[in-house]
């Protein structure tokens, strides 16, 4: 139930069709084999329960059977034996379903009756309802059930009702709790706003709209109360609290086989087997409801992706200009592609990206989201997620290839020659551990420090990262600081290692402006004194011009144009570049209406043949369409794939 | 910045239901308690504490005031006179009104007098200092198992991953299902009168012989702690797989940390805070379970005495059992509060 879910559904129409939604995840569940299996186990118990002790009158009352033949183990005439008593074990299992379901249902009853209302009114009402029904829920929790259920069967002995409804009251919280929680963000949703504003009343409201959303938790926190309840009901019947004998009920049939364990372990096995496989049915059919509820969900949230089938990949057609290689270049990405293995099939992310880093110099890695830029930059850490891998293309740092290396030798590599700076700062850092105590691990790992001096050398570390009052904030946890300390904090954790290259991806992205001016001052001031080398991701112009000698521009997995930053800027070479350029809200602070690009990035696996920018260029032509674009050197040392340029400079 | 007491009132709860008509004086209370959470906890909890022994304690003279006949009925049976059921009636304290009889109860209760068993005359306090030794050994032992093995397994299948995770996953749902009364039959049947490796009923106290106490309570723990462990793992693997999923372990991986600290130290200390939590209700969960596993082995813990009582409709005795469960229960919940301050930088100020 994400934001981004409701926002997908917002798009659509102002209220989801909430009575849509139902049947269509039931049919979804219907799909799950084992949620067919869990639903037809339980009928089937249901119909015993109903009609067993129609079909067979006499058991329920039955003292005592074949004397002669007690305790007898599985035989033709008695499939599962007989008991104690000499009486038939089926029988009586089949007829025992009755009281043993029907005090389950009492609870159940008790259950849902007060659970869904109260936790319905604590969600939807808030405020004083829900602080009043959130205490008598902790009151409830703090409550040793099965003692209170048997106070009350000590009062009103063998009533098995007052027994199963003080049992379903002392179990009503936690579905009034999970009904609460699912509450709360359908009512901050648009279309309940909506309703509310057109005056709809709030039983209206909370019984139409809301309950119907809600449904799903509810059947998870439902079929387990059932589950609870069975085991409990069998264990009061085990101790003979609520089904007088001789009426039979799995619990009592457990007990009667208990008095005999020793001669005849035979009889605990079928009453003890069929309440496993109830409640085991109950809690699956939970389980498989909430992974069927999660994936409704994600469904809804990923329903404008294309269906298309990924094309088996062709190995890349395309032989881009080799990087022009310097002896000094600190890291050169060769030919990159980078592809993940998906549920349709693999799919290419990042094709044939070329650049190189020289030792101090700053490389900026521009493009909209979804271009491959942060798929790149992980990749030269290794930290590709487990279905990602480098296909093709090399890695060089300092000379040496990373992609063959194997993690653990990356892993030496990370943090103490390659820092990395994210773009969430406030959960890069771990909540639970001070500032301090998580920077002095870093030192002491990459610089083998001893604890005392890592605790010194924090603090310095702090310091030199412009951070006020580092002793003090060493002593803080994360969330006591603000999103700029924190990525101030966590650019000191790159730092610690004194790594020779600093990959910061998106790091100005989640922060105020002002903060974002004053991290980059940072970022400048590390790489003017102490020549650190930076390589910074971004879609934002005024990072690169702040911070970047030269500028890689990254379209739908490609390297659309490289070179210097200010020819980028004055004359951008690729269409794409321009129109980014043009974008730019920095060009245009007073402007009205910020140009945009029309269109959006196409997903991996949907990229169009020939120039992947071709849907949405102006000056996109037959031959654009046609075939792969090659990156090309121009004239004046400048790099760009574009067929404007092809012709024209190509001998240059 | 978030203000020190809004985070500490966000962060536990009804912190704004008391805000408007503060005083001064209350108001500076107010600021002291959301600055030092390591007494705000307990003291929250234990005033919780008093409507819950209230409600528990009181349930059961309502009850009885709501059916027909009396104690005093049951004691003598319907062959005495009336003048000798009257006479029992105020010696009873019955002829009382209902809030007098609970407040008597309720001052012997500080006393520490509980009252006596309608039917044996043994003092309450006795059947229960009888039977505590037995329950708590149990449960102890109980939760130790669940503690080990749950956060064991649990971080184990969250490690390796793959089919170690799918085995953890399909075991707990098992344990889940097996009733625990059914399960120490099993136990007898296959340990004790099978194999003849423990004994399959009784209790042996610890200060008579260590090892026979292991020995007598080896099954019964066993029996009760399954269940358990195999949800005390699920929890655990759960909230590994969230943590070693989260960007901070991303990041601290990305800056070259090992995998050793990753785990342990890292995602372990927070996936510590949800597991902290479901160990405790787990706790008050075994509390119900002692109460059937102590008689399918014939331990004359304060379980067995408790359904004793409940089938001779001894009502002072359930009473006293049900108000030491309740003061267990508020002690295992002040525990977890303690150790969820502690693990949990984000609830105190």
């Amino acid at each position: 139930m994400s934001v981004a879910a409701q926002a997908v559904d917002g798009v659509g129409s102002l209220a989801p069709a909430a009575a849509g939604e139902t049947p269509r995840f039931f049919r979804r569940l219907l799909r799950r084999p084992l949620a067919v299996a869990c639903l037809v186990y339980l009928a089937i118990v249901v119909g015993i329960a109903i009609f067993a002790p129609i079909v067979l009158p006499g058991v329920a009352s039955e003292q005592a059977g074949d004397l002669l033949s007690v305790q007898k183990g599985p035989s033709w005439h008695h499939l599962l034996g007989t008991d104690t008593l000499g009486r038939d074990v089926l029988d009586r299992l089949l007829v025992g379903a009755r009281p043993t379901l029907l005090g389950v249902a009492e609870a159940l009853i008790v259950v849902v009756l007060l659970g869904i209302p109260f936790g319905l009114a604590a969600g939807y009402l808030g405020g004083r309802v829900d602080r009043s029904v959130g205490f008598v829920a902790d009151l409830a929790f703090s409550i040793p059930g099965i003692v209170l259920v048997l106070m009350v069967l000590s009062v009103y002995p063998g009533s098995m009702l007052a027994g199963m409804c003080t049992l379903g009251i002392l179990m009503a919280p936690s579905l009034m709790r999970v009904v609460r929680s699912a509450t709360l963000p359908v009512r901050e949703e648009l279309y309940i706003a909506a309703a509310r504003v057109s005056g709809l009343s709030r039983s209206y409201i909370v019984s139409r709209h809301v309950l119907p959303r809600v449904s799903g938790p509810i059947i998870v926190q439902t079929s387990l109360v059932a589950a609870t309840a069975l085991v409990v009901q069998t264990g009061l019947s085990f101790l003979n609290l609520l089904v007088s004998a001789p009426a039979p009920s799995w619990g009592g049939m457990i007990a009667d086989g208990a008095n005999v364990v020793v001669v005849q372990s035979w009889l605990i096995w079928p009453p003890g087997v069929v309440i496993t496989l109830t409640v085991l049915a109950l809690g699956l059919l939970g389980d498989t409801v909430r992974d069927t509820s999660a994936e409704t969900w994600s469904a809804a949230l990923h329903r404008s992706t294309p269906r298309r089938a990924a094309s088996a990949l062709p190995a890349s057609p395309l032989r881009p200009a080799a990087a022009p290689r310097t002896s000094d270049s600190l890291l050169a990405l060769e030919d990159l592609s980078v592809s993940f293995a998906t549920a349709r099939g693999v799919v290419r992310v990042v094709e044939g990206v070329s650049f190189e880093i020289r030792a101090g110099e700053s490389v900026g890695i521009v493009g909209e989201s979804g271009c491959g830029k942060t798929v790149t930059a992980l990749s030269i850490l290794g930290l590709l997620p487990a279905n990602g891998d480098v296909a093709e293309g090399r890695i060089l740092f300092g000379g040496r290839d990373l992609t063959g290396l194997p993690q653990r030798e990356l892993a030496r590599l990370r943090g103490k020659e390659i820092g990395f700076i994210s773009q969430e700062p406030m959960v890069s850092l771990n909540p639970v551990l001070r500032v301090g105590t998580q920077l002095a691990e870093y030192l002491r790992l990459h610089q083998g420090l001893s604890r005392r001096e890592a605790r010194r050398q924090t603090i310095e570390l702090l310091r030199r990262v412009h951070l006020p009052d580092p002793e003090l904030t060493a002593m803080r946890y994360p969330h006591e600081l603000s999103g700029g300390m924190a990525q101030r904090v966590a650019i000191a954790r790159a730092l610690a290692g004194e790594p020779r290259l600093l990959i910061a991806d998106e790091p100005t992205t989640a922060l105020d402006v002002t903060v974002q001016a004053e991290i980059l001052d940072l970022l400048r001031e590390l790489q003017r004194d102490r020549g650190t080398t930076i390589l910074i991701v971004t879609h934002d112009w005024g990072v690169i011009a702040d911070l970047c000698d030269r500028a890689v521009v990254m379209y739908a997995g490609q390297v659309v144009e490289r070179g210097d930053i200010e020819p980028i800027f004055v004359d951008p070479l690729h269409p794409y570049t321009e129109a980014l350029l043009a974008s730019n809200p920095h060009n245009f602070p007073e402007a009205e209406r910020l140009p945009t690009i029309p269109g959006s990035v196409p997903r991996p696996g949907s990229w169009p043949t020939g120039c992947h920018f071709n849907p949405r260029c102006t000056y996109a032509t037959d031959a654009c369409r046609a075939a792969a674009i090659q990156l090309t050197r121009t004239g004046n040392g400048r790099e760009v794939r574009c067929n404007r340029y092809d012709r024209e400079c190509v001998e240059a | 910045m978030v203000s020190d007491e809004r985070l500490a009132a966000s962060t536990l709860g009804r912190g704004t239901a008391y805000g408007r008509a503060a005083t001064a004086p209350f108001r500076k209370l107010r600021a002291f308690l959301y600055r030092h959470p390591f007494v705000l906890v307990p003291l929250r909890r234990l005033l919780l504490a008093v409507p819950l022994l209230f409600v528990v304690s009181s349930l059961s003279f309502v009850l009885v005031s709501l059916t027909p006949g009396d104690a005093a009925r049951e004691i003598l049976g319907i062959n005495a006179t009336p003048e000798e059921y009257a006479q029992l009636r105020r010696s009873l304290g019955l002829n009382l009104p209902l809030y007098d009889q609970y407040w008597n109860w309720l001052r012997h209760a500080f006393e520490g007098n509980l009252g006596a068993s309608f039917l044996s005359g043994e003092k309450v306090t006795q059947v229960i200092g009888s039977g505590l030794p037995v329950t708590l050994s149990l449960i102890l032992l109980a939760v130790v198992v669940v503690a080990v093995l749950g956060v064991g397994l649990g971080v184990f299948s969250a490690v390796r991953g793959g089919v170690a995770g799918r085995l953890v996953d399909a075991a707990s749902m098992l344990g889940f299902a097996i009733p625990a009364f059914w399960l120490g039959l099993i136990l007898i049947v296959v340990f004790a009168v099978k194999l003849n490796w423990f004994p399959a009923i009784g209790y042996v106290p610890l200060t008579q012989s260590a090892t026979e106490w292991i020995r007598s309570l080896t099954l019964p723990v066993l029996a009760l702690a399954i269940g358990g462990v195999a949800g005390v793992a699920r929890q655990t693997r759960e909230a590994m797989l969230d943590a070693l999923n989260s960007e901070y372990i991303r990041m601290a991986r990305a800056n070259g940390l090992p995998p050793r600290s990753l785990y342990f130290r890292h995602a372990l200390k927070n996936a510590s805070i949800p597991v902290v939590t479901q160990l405790g209700l787990l706790t008050i969960a075994l509390l119900g379970g002692t109460v059937l596993v102590e008689n399918v082995f014939a331990l004359q813990g304060l379980g067995r005495l408790v359904v004793g009582a409940t089938t001779q409709h001894d009502l002072p005795v359930v009473q006293g059992i049900a108000v030491v469960f309740t003061l267990i229960v508020v002690v295992v919940n002040l525990l977890v509060d303690l150790a969820y301050t502690l693990l949990n930088p984000r609830v105190r100020a």
